[in-house]
């Protein structure tokens, strides 16, 4: 069911190649009270987002 | 000009600097992967940290000196670092344990320095705490699985603690700075005792042992450094000072 459920909701556009399908119970999540210092930090790293190069004219495949 | 706070403020971005240098030499020499990305994210965090703090330092001096210039252009005896944060490398276990020390520091640091009254220092302290929570966590679970892990790592965790611990007593030593700076900057004293709280339990949960606490190492926030230092100022320094003003 939560396969089928998974396919139906989340892969209608084509996003999706592979299901996997866990018990909650077996999830190790982040705490939402850690969410500051997990994720804020990369929030001013533009520099991380590979978009400072230049693509070269002729350059295929990419 | 507030000789005083300038100062301050680079023993701080001083601190953020050396560290982040020392931890850049792990990038593609880590253990695994993940571990590598990880040295790599917690050196740019505090290169992030060092680059605020020196650009205010820069500032507030009013010369014109700005981030770079202070980074590049300054001799070893000018950095106010203390000598934990420019001790080698080593092995993985003293990279670990040095991140633990100064990490729990930092804590307790930007935990009070982020109700500064000078609003520039309470800002960046606000938003480098969120980093530093992180940097210690990470610290704290490779501490726990090096000392309660095989007899090697223990060994080897252990050892790095007895080497590192005597350069802890600089970062709580009295500075004369922070005296002249009520209400701005944090006295280092106060933060020993929480400091010790938090590192006695994270070691005792990775079976390490608190060394004892006899030889003092000082001199970094007056600019005399240990001998790795030079090296590092070398690396740090060298292209800028061969190509001056060399951009990107």
């Amino acid at each position: 069911m939560a396969l089928q459920g998974a396919r139906d909701v989340y892969t209608r556009r084509n996003e999706g190649v592979s299901i996997w399908v866990a018990a909650s119970v077996d999830i190790t999540a982040s705490s939402p009270d850690e969410k500051d210092q997990l994720f804020d930090p990369a929030a001013d790293k533009v520099y991380r987002h590979p978009t400072f190069y230049e693509v070269p004219e002729g350059v295929e495949h990419l | 000009v507030n000789d005083e706070l300038v100062g301050y403020v680079l023993q701080l971005g001083d601190d953020a600097l050396v560290l982040s240098q020392r931890l850049a030499e792990w990038c593609t020499h880590a253990p695994e992967i993940e571990e590598d990305i990880a040295l790599a994210n917690i050196a740019l965090d505090l290169l992030g940290q060092a680059r605020n703090l020196l650009s205010y330092a820069g500032e507030l001096e009013g010369t014109g000196r700005g981030e770079d210039e202070l980074a590049y252009s300054r001799d070893e005896r000018e950095f106010r670092n203390v000598l934990l944060v420019e001790q080698p490398n080593g092995d993985f276990a003293v990279t670990i344990v040095r991140q633990l020390l100064f990490s729990a520091y930092q804590v307790e640091l930007y935990a009070r320095l982020g109700r500064s009254k000078d609003g520039m220092l309470a800002g960046i302290s606000a938003k480098a705490a969120k980093e530093v929570a992180y940097h210690l966590d990470h610290a704290r679970e490779w501490t726990l699985r090096l000392g309660d892990g095989t007899d090697e790592s223990h060994g080897k965790a252990q050892v790095a603690l007895d080497r590192l611990w005597p350069y802890t007593h600089e970062l709580f030593e009295p500075d004369r700075l922070v005296a002249l700076l009520p209400g701005t900057a944090i006295d280092p004293v106060e933060l020993r005792e929480p400091w010790l709280r938090r590192v006695s339990s994270m070691l005792s949960e990775a079976t390490l042992e608190q060394p004892a606490d006899d030889w003092r190492p000082s001199g970094g926030r007056a600019g005399r450094h240990t001998e790795a230092m030079g090296y590092l100022i070398a690396e740090l320094q060298h292209l800028h000072r061969s190509h001056p003003g060399v951009a990107w």
